[in-house]
């Protein structure tokens, strides 16, 4: 990727920017009027409009199917893996650049927009190499440079002091909650600005979701964060703000407290007080 | 029908059976299916049985070095069968018996008669089917394994890709025999040779540029290389099959993780799926080899020879940057092929048993270490890499 087009998809401020320096609050991703459908028909989403702040947590909560896990995969393309699968209407705007512009390179967006899955996905390699994966893949050989990122991403994953004695030992010999950590310090590696998080606690013990959700909001200092999750409660510990989709729409967006004290539209405070979903 | 309770009131079993046909018909289904199972079983015990008992007393020997060395080290000769005036017979390899009537001119022999093929050793055959193996498996492995990473990773689905599916399914159905003339006829006959105007036996030739030397297709002729290829092209099928499956129990969260991570399609496949992959490949192509190693009917028109008194590489000169081109292209003896020259294409007797138990003895021996590699690899990479 040229210079030109790193400077598009990342304006200069941002490359050089310390998140900290930056002013909380500003929009990040400007979600407009987005429609999406896996087949070119049938549209999963519909005309989803909202913006993302930077140093926010988001959180998108709704009934199965309704859209926010597709939303959130379109956010660093990661739908672009299905064939057919396309946005039908609108655009997404990440640091104001169309996402879906066809001169945005999505290796370079997905470096800047990193992704913690559902079920942790460790590579059955090394702790240490499993950190390095992002770096070594844009050619970065330098073993102090290297060694200094993995350990700055552990530690800021909360998992150094666990792993910082056996760095060699496989990922995969870590409990759950520590390979789902691990998965978090290696998406935090290529310093992304922005992490999609996609239920990153449904696969773990209390315990361990604990130990993620005091992450979250210890990294919502550095990164600007939105998070799919099907509980409830882990919204309102974790977010500033919450979205509530329904069938493909989006509901309603507030403040975490409003949704889940005063929400606006009926849908929404069935779905909290648990009538439907 | 009784009711429960009466049985139990009357001091009977409430419980006792009332199916008696039902249960006799299981019996005898259980049955079949066992006596079927071990059918197997006793199929394999009876040719393995067979071919141990009268292929390891050639093989080996009660003393040291407890392996018959000569059957190892030298190819397969004329056997010659004599007795002296004295009555006393004896048994030589044609080299043995030239030398032994040079030594011993006075002796008198009477009785002579030979068997071809029945003394000397295998190594012949041997080397020539490691090294048509060897050619085979890396041009198999290289072709199927990209053809399988397009398949499984890049292509995308329709009517094209559905017909290039039923190819390979197809490919895989085709005999032997058929893959043997194919390649007699695509490698042997018709592929092109760079060879100077007095070796020129084709009128499909191109002279290069004026130098005298002529692009010519009229084939490798008998060759290391045009056997290699066709059983390349023989085994591509499987190795495909067995690669793509390797790929396909690759977790998706991997590549989407270093997709993720921002790498390229091609680097997520490099470091994040072809890695994990491979043992599964591996195992599956050392089975493959094991095939190959095995097939007679391609190599017989198009590599095979019945006998060769050289190895590949005692008859090539230094010819410079020909050199590897002229060694590949020698025809060779192969395990297979010489199994069916001396169990089929020369008078039966029982001089000429212990080479056809001991060649046979050897190969089965061979595949079963390969077997049992496969298998050893495959446990000790899935503990390794488990997820």
């Amino acid at each position: 990727m040229s210079e030109t087009q790193m400077d598009k998809t990342l304006p200069a401020s941002e490359q050089t920017s310390g998140s900290e320096a930056a002013p909380r609050g500003d929009v990040v991703i400007e979600i407009d009027d987005v429609s999406f459908a896996y087949d070119g028909k049938k549209e999963v989403i519909r005309n989803v409009s909202m913006d993302v702040r930077r140093n926010e947590v988001t959180a998108f909560i709704g009934p199965s199917g309704c859209g926010k896990t597709t939303l959130l995969r379109c956010l660093n393309r990661m739908n672009d893996l299905i064939p057919t699968a396309a946005i039908t209407n609108g655009e997404i705007r990440i640091l104001d650049t169309n996402i879906y512009d066809p001169a945005v390179d999505v290796i370079e967006l997905r470096k800047h927009v990193g992704m913690v899955f559902q079920k942790y996905n460790p590579f059955p390699k090394s702790i240490y190499e499993n950190v390095a994966y992002g770096l070594r893949i844009q050619g970065i050989r330098n073993k102090a440079v290297l060694d200094q990122a993995v350990e700055e991403s552990l530690i800021a994953a909360g998992l150094w002091e666990e792993v910082k004695d056996r760095l060699d030992a496989s990922g995969l010999g870590l409990s759950g909650g520590q390979q789902q950590r691990l998965c978090i310090a290696r998406t935090i590696a290529v310093q992304p600005k922005i992490i999609l998080m996609d239920e990153p606690c449904s696969a773990l013990d209390p315990i361990s979701t604990t130990k993620i959700e005091d992450l979250i909001t210890q990294l919502k200092a550095h990164f600007t964060i939105v998070i799919v999750t099907h509980n409830m409660q882990q919204a309102t510990r974790v977010s500033d703000k919450t979205a509530f989709f329904y069938l493909g729409e989006l509901i309603e967006m507030d403040e975490t407290t409003r949704i889940f004290t005063n929400p606006s539209k009926r849908q929404t405070e069935d779905y909290i007080s648990g009538r439907f979903g | 029908m009784h009711d429960v309770n009466t049985k139990v009131a009357s001091g009977q079993n409430p419980f006792a059976t009332t199916r008696h046909t039902a249960k006799r018909n299981e019996f005898i289904f259980a049955q079949v299916l066992r006596g079927a199972t071990y059918f197997i079983l006793l199929c394999a015990f009876v040719v393995f049985g067979d071919i141990f008992i009268k292929g390891a007393p050639i093989v080996f020997q009660a003393d040291f070095p407890y392996i018959n060395t000569d059957f190892f080290t030298k190819s397969p000769e004329t056997l010659v069968v004599f007795e002296t005036v004295d009555g006393e017979e004896h048994q030589l390899g044609f080299t043995d018996f030239t030398e032994y009537k040079a030594a011993n001119p006075q002796v008198e022999i009477v009785k002579e008669h030979t068997h071809s093929y029945s003394a000397g050793g295998i190594l012949g055959p041997l080397v020539g089917t490691a090294l048509l193996t060897l050619i085979c498996i890396v041009v198999a492995l290289f072709i199927g394994l990209a053809a399988a990473i397009y398949l499984n990773e890049y292509s995308g689905k329709g009517k094209f890709m559905d017909a290039v599916r039923l190819a390979i399914l197809n490919l895989a159905g085709v005999p032997s025999i058929v893959f043997g003339l194919f390649g007699l006829g695509l490698f042997c006959l018709f592929f092109p040779v760079i060879v100077p105007e007095e070796n020129l036996r084709t009128k499909l030739a191109f002279e290069l540029f004026g130098s005298g030397e002529f692009l010519a297709f009229q084939g490798w002729g008998t060759s290391m290389l045009a056997g290699g290829l066709t059983l390349a092209v023989m085994i591509l099928p499987v190795i495909i099959t067995a690669c793509e499956e390797s790929l396909k129990a690759i977790p998706q969260g991997f590549r989407e993780a270093s997709l993720a991570l921002g790498a390229t399609k091609w680097q997520s496949i490099r470091t994040a799926v072809l890695p994990y992959a491979f043992p599964g490949m591996l195992t599956a192509s050392i089975l493959g080899i094991t095939r190959v190693a095995g097939e007679t009917a391609p190599i017989m028109f198009t590599a095979a020879l019945a006998h060769k008194d050289k190895l590949p590489w005692q008859e090539i000169g230094g010819h410079g940057t020909n050199v590897v081109f002229e060694f590949f292209s020698q025809s060779v003896q192969a395990l297979p092929y010489h199994i069916y020259t001396v169990a089929a294409r020369i008078p039966q007797s029982e001089y000429t048993k212990p080479m056809q138990y001991g060649s046979v003895f050897v190969f089965m021996v061979l595949v079963m270490i390969l077997a049992a590699l496969s298998v050893y690899l495959r446990i000790h990479y899935r503990s390794k890499l488990k997820w």
